[in-house]
């Protein structure tokens, strides 16, 4: 299991040949991308921060509670932070087990419990110009310049 | 005591990314969002999560001198 915050592009091809394994029949890749809208809006990018010490930390919690509960520890996670361009991957998430119902599983609890806890921030940047922190919940965003919107993930 | 704190996303455009907080001793996480409230009256800031030491805490736990604390707004990974 590895977990790593970059600030250069993510190799997808690279996580899923570093969780390659002879004992594994399947592999699952998660791919998160900037969108290029939220909520109407045309978003042309993303800052992304992180209190990266605690979000490192967190991320290896939550790939032990995976590796624990699905049973196998070939797990690699990768969140890039700085500034993406739409299309950019954000996380990219490779998990190898012997069955694909233990790959599947696994990796949809490792994006559901990230997006929920992981202390990531994000500020979309829109056509207009303007620029505003989301989150995950849907609930309130906040406008650092320009009008406040509101929307949901 | 004086603490500092660490703030992130909207928090720290509001108040800058690390502030000095003095707290009586004995101060709960309760206690230190009341008086990051009184700081920023008027803006429509999300209520954060509160990290003791980079583990996220309750609002009753107690805030010691030397902990590293930080203030998290909703998180936005994925």
């Amino acid at each position: 299991m590895r977990v790593a915050l970059v600030d250069r592009p993510i190799d997808v091809a690279a996580l899923v040949a570093e969780v390659a394994h002879p004992g594994t029949g399947a592999t699952t890749l998660f791919v998160g991308t900037v969108r290029d809208q939220h909520a109407g809006r045309a978003v042309t990018g993303i800052d992304y921060d992180a209190y990266a010490p605690m979000a490192h930390r967190e991320c290896e919690t939550i790939g032990a509670e995976a590796a624990e509960r699905f049973g196998t520890d070939r797990i690699v996670v990768e969140h890039r932070l700085g500034t993406l361009a739409v299309t950019e991957a954000s996380i990219a998430i490779a998990v190898a087990a012997p069955h694909r119902v233990a790959a599947l599983e696994a990796q949809r609890y490792l994006i559901e419990a990230i997006k929920a806890r992981v202390p990531i921030f994000k500020r979309e940047h829109y056509a207009d110009g303007t620029r505003a922190w989301v989150d995950n919940r849907g609930g309130s965003v906040v406008a650092t310049s320009g009008a406040p919107v509101e929307g949901t993930p | 005591m004086t603490t500092t704190v660490l703030l992130f996303a909207s928090w720290a455009d509001a108040l800058g990314s690390r502030l000095a907080v003095e707290l009586p001793e004995g101060a709960q996480v309760a206690d230190l969002l009341r008086e990051l409230s009184s700081r920023t009256t008027g803006r429509a800031l999300p209520e954060p999560m509160v990290a003791i030491n980079q583990r996220y805490a309750s609002a009753a736990q107690v805030i010691r001198a030397g902990d590293e604390v930080a203030i998290i707004p909703p998180v936005a990974g994925g």
